[in-house]
């Protein structure tokens, strides 16, 4: 069963086409890739599944439930993670407040459990606080539990962010550039995290992705993007076939 | 508890590692015995529970054929279950051996060979892989255990891997089938039977094996608590490698005859920060780690704010006097002793909690040489901080410095019961409860370390007139000038290393007219000094062609050749090397020292051009080798160094 299908989306700012007539299907447990040159319109798609966007036209559904009209907080809720190309984290606070406050829409608890903080509230943050030190331990951020976002490299902020994105508990994650500007050894790491949230966690993965060698190792199947259009799709052998994306990428001869 | 453990001592002697648990539950088997940092949180295991696991364990590898005498091997990171397993073996009288976590497949092969090994275990799948690399040269290899699940879904198919958890089940399984077996396999258990098989370093060659046996570890760890009494309630934390015979001492030997905690990191990264929130009361540790502390309070001094940096300055050397008396255990005049106490609540306290050292009683350092200028750094901050001496074959220690009689260029005296000599050749000999009955497999090189009946250290040293134990050099590693003045390559270095700008140095000499360095800059101190000087540079390589290092190095050489005790101890010309010499490209041993006839060899050009004094630089090409195996070659130029000679 496809776990989320976009069918003709149509996303128009004035005159300009960022999307144009793009279907995807995005099958449940594995790692789906979408690439293409820059301004694709590939941000955008994800934009529009996780509900920043509302596409001019079409439909995007996501199992049996409407998402094309839906705000970003009721996408959440049914399960769709995203992980940020510019980091959307509270540079100020540590690691760990970050994480657990993504987790706020599951603490369900009233103002007054909260101020005396005894029976339901207590139980509700340990288990808050449990599920995001699984988090921790899964993308390895021990070492910077305590430490201020806005002090740690480049390379750990992306793995917090898509850490953030995991605390949601997500059956459908979406990656919006997750290696960009890592080194090899960085870039490696995540690579590892993705496999492993896709085999131990069973997390289904939307990655978009510059580096192609890393694309192709890792993902089950390829969209590729060109000013708005799908222009193939397919395997990572399909897609490496396909003159088509080969003209995308490296121009006619 | 001095009393309690002295009446203890015969029973001691009486027990295997596992009785000796046994008898530890039975009279404390709700105390903490472990501890281990998970999901953010210190879990806590009593005697109660450790023994439980440990008859998981042992039962559950007796299920799988482990037989008496079978060789379990241990790849691990430092976690509980390392204990479970190695003791759970040694149980139902299997032999546990560990082998460095940063092994390569090749030399995990060659080991798990010449051990004979039939059971595997593996903390997660970074070391199972390598082992399945070389699976085909393991027939003997009946099964791979592993802790973490992580990453093993794809091996789960093969019966060849198996989780800790259903080995547990297997343990549990023959428990009820049998409730008295376990027992019974304990109590066949002899002192003197071997239990460890701890493989030497080693700066040549493969690594030898050395039988260790019970009585081996719980001797050593009442002799040195002899020494310095430990209380139940004192913390340890595990962090040295467990393949490496500085921790199985702490976690066979001390924790087991002494009944402290054993605390475990929740990562490897994680550790020091972990060692804040323990704090333990005595720790143990190669001399790396000494210097990276120092290293770490320079930067934190450094990046403090005024007054703080006027106290420290104005205090340390208040402490550095102080240490003085303390050291020696002389009594300190009243000034001193007030000024001294003022320094420790103003600054040195608050300091030391930071690194998380505060309730420390003892350090203790092993392994290699300590600057003797690290002692009296230590020892300035109160943080007392000792030398031990001893090798693998002896469990570790032989000699180790008394309180309040640290001398830094001694090792200290003999641990009671342990008789030291020096040969005639100048080899220092040891014999004690806690020397190997040999190598395994290996007659010949066993005949050589015993020989006489004593332990053969392959140390030169010699006593000096308080009866401390001065250590040379290796004697293979004594070096002659040209001239046939003698030196030691090992005493130089530490030398240079106290400077904070030198983080590694080679020295060379032997038959040369002088003595000549390789330099790795220390790339966090250098490389924040060039930053406050407004010096830009890119990688280690750049920094440490920059003139204006070079010039800083200059200045420390200088101060040590003018220090230098003989002339022919100053060092005449160097070189800044452009990369940090490391593990992975064989230059250093895993315990960090410098395998000196491979460094020489691999960087010949430079050495050569070290004794050219013609010679102020020249253009070599560099080969990096990065963590996933990929190798470029960079140009670059090297500059050599000549001092002016000091009259």
């Amino acid at each position: 069963m496809t776990q989320l299908i976009a069918s003709e989306v149509t996303l128009t700012f004035g005159g300009l086409h960022a999307l144009s007539n793009v279907n995807i299907a995005i099958e449940p447990g594995l790692i789906t890739s979408i690439i293409g040159p820059n301004g694709a319109g590939k941000t955008s798609l994800l934009n529009c599944i996780s509900g920043f966007y509302h596409p001019t036209k079409g439909k995007i559904l996501y199992g049996q439930r409407d998402l094309t009209h839906a705000s970003p907080h009721q996408v959440s809720s049914m399960g769709i993670a995203r992980a940020f190309q510019n980091l959307e984290l509270f540079r100020g606070l540590s690691v760990l407040d970050n994480l657990l406050l993504a987790r706020h829409q599951n603490l369900r608890y009233s103002l007054l459990h909260a101020i005396i903080y005894y029976g339901k509230a207590a139980r509700v943050e340990a288990e808050n606080r449990a599920f995001v030190e699984k988090v921790i331990d899964f993308m390895e951020l021990e070492l910077y539990r305590k430490k201020t976002v806005g002090n740690l490299s480049y390379g750990v902020q992306k793995r917090v962010e898509v850490a953030r994105a995991l605390t949601l508990a997500p059956k459908l994650l979406l990656l919006d550039e997750p290696m960009a500007g890592m080194n090899i050894e960085e870039k490696e790491d995540i690579v590892r995290f993705i496999l492993d949230l896709k085999k131990e966690w069973g997390i289904t993965v939307v990655l978009v992705e510059h580096d192609l060698g890393v694309v192709m190792d890792i993902s089950d199947r390829i969209y590729v993007l060109d000013f708005g259009e799908i222009i193939g799709s397919g395997s990572p052998k399909d897609i490496a076939a396909n003159s088509k994306v080969i003209e995308a990428y490296i121009g006619e001869d | 508890m001095n009393n309690s453990l002295s009446k203890n001592s015969d029973l001691l002697a009486k027990f295997s590692i596992p009785q000796l648990l046994r008898w530890r539950v039975e009279t404390s088997g709700d105390k903490v015995a472990l501890r281990e940092k998970d999901f953010g949180c210190w879990n806590c295991y009593t005697w109660n529970h450790y023994y439980d696991f440990v008859r998981k364990t042992g039962l559950g590898l007796r299920k799988l054929g482990l037989e008496r005498e079978d060789k379990i091997a241990i790849i691990s990171d430092n976690i509980p279950e390392v204990l479970y397993i190695a003791i759970g073996a040694q149980a139902v009288g299997g032999i546990s051996a560990a082998i460095y976590q940063t092994s390569l497949p090749d030399e995990i092969g060659g080991i798990l060979e010449y051990l004979n090994v039939s059971i595997v275990f593996c903390s997660d799948q970074e070391q199972v892989d390598k082992v399945v690399e070389v699976r085909d040269r393991l027939p003997q290899v009946k099964k791979v255990i592993y802790e973490d699940p992580r990453g093993m879904r794809g091996y789960r198919s093969d019966d060849w891997f198996m989780s800790i958890e259903d080995l547990y089940k297997l343990g549990d399984a023959l428990h009820l089938e049998d409730p008295a077996l376990f027992n019974a396999l304990v109590d066949q258990g002899k002192p003197d039977d071997i239990c460890h098989l701890c493989l030497t370093s080693g700066t040549t060659g493969l690594p030898k094996g050395a039988m260790l046996t019970h009585r081996n570890y719980i001797n050593m760890g009442h002799q040195l608590t002899e020494v310095d009494p430990l209380d139940e309630t004192d913390e340890y934390v595990s962090f040295l490698p467990f393949a490496w015979i500085g921790e199985q001492m702490n976690s066979f030997g001390v924790a087991m005859a002494t009944g402290i905690a054993v605390n475990f990191p929740e990562s490897v990264e994680t550790s020091m920060e972990d060692l804040k929130e323990i704090g333990p009361h005595f720790m143990f540790g190669a001399p790396r780690i000494y210097e990276t502390i120092r290293s770490q309070i320079w930067l934190k001094m450094d990046e403090s704010y005024w007054l703080n940096r006027l106290f420290y300055r104005y205090f340390m050397k208040i402490g550095e006097e102080a240490a003085v008396y303390r050291m020696s255990g002389r009594k300190m005049p009243g000034g001193l002793r007030f000024l001294s106490w003022l320094g420790k609540q103003i600054i040195f306290r608050p300091l030391v909690n930071q690194i998380g050292l505060l309730r420390l009683r003892r350090a203790y350092t092993g392994g290699a040489a300590l600057g003797p200028e690290l002692f009296t750094f230590y020892q300035a901050l109160g943080v007392n901080l000792k030398q031990i001496y001893g090798q693998t074959e002896i469990v570790g220690i032989a000699y180790m410095h008394r309180d309040g009689d640290v001398r830094p260029d001694t090792v200290g005296k003999p641990l009671p019961g342990t008789e030291c000599r020096i040969s005639e050749e100048g080899e220092i000999l040891s014999r004690s409860a806690s020397v190997t009955p040999g190598y395994y497999k290996l007659p010949e090189k066993t005949a050589e370390l015993l020989e006489g009946g004593w332990l053969h250290s392959g140390d030169a040293g010699y006593i000096d007139e308080h009866g401390h134990l001065v250590v040379i050099d290796r004697i293979s590693d004594v070096m002659h000038t040209a001239n046939g003045d003698m030196f030691s390559p090992m005493f130089l270095e530490n030398r240079l290393k106290f400077s904070p700008y030198i983080k590694e140095a080679v020295i060379f000499g032997d038959k040369r007219e002088f003595v000549a360095a390789l330099i790795n800059v220390d790339p966090i101190v250098v490389g924040k000094w060039a930053e406050d000087k407004g010096i830009s540079f890119s990688t280690y390589m750049d920094l440490s062609v920059q003139p204006q290092v070079a010039d800083l190095i200059r200045e420390a050489v200088l101060k040590i050749n003018r220090n230098a005790e003989k002339p022919h101890f100053q060092i005449r010309r160097f070189a800044l090397l452009y990369k940090l010499l490391d593990m992975d490209d064989g230059e250093l041993t895993k315990t960090g020292k410098i395998r000196r006839k491979f460094v020489r060899e691999k960087y010949n050009d430079l050495y050569e051009a070290l004794y050219d004094e013609q010679i102020t630089e020249k253009r070599v090409e560099a080969n990096y080798q990065y963590q996933d195996g990929q190798t470029t070659t960079v140009d670059t130029t090297i500059h050599f160094y000549t001092m002016e000679e000091e009259k």
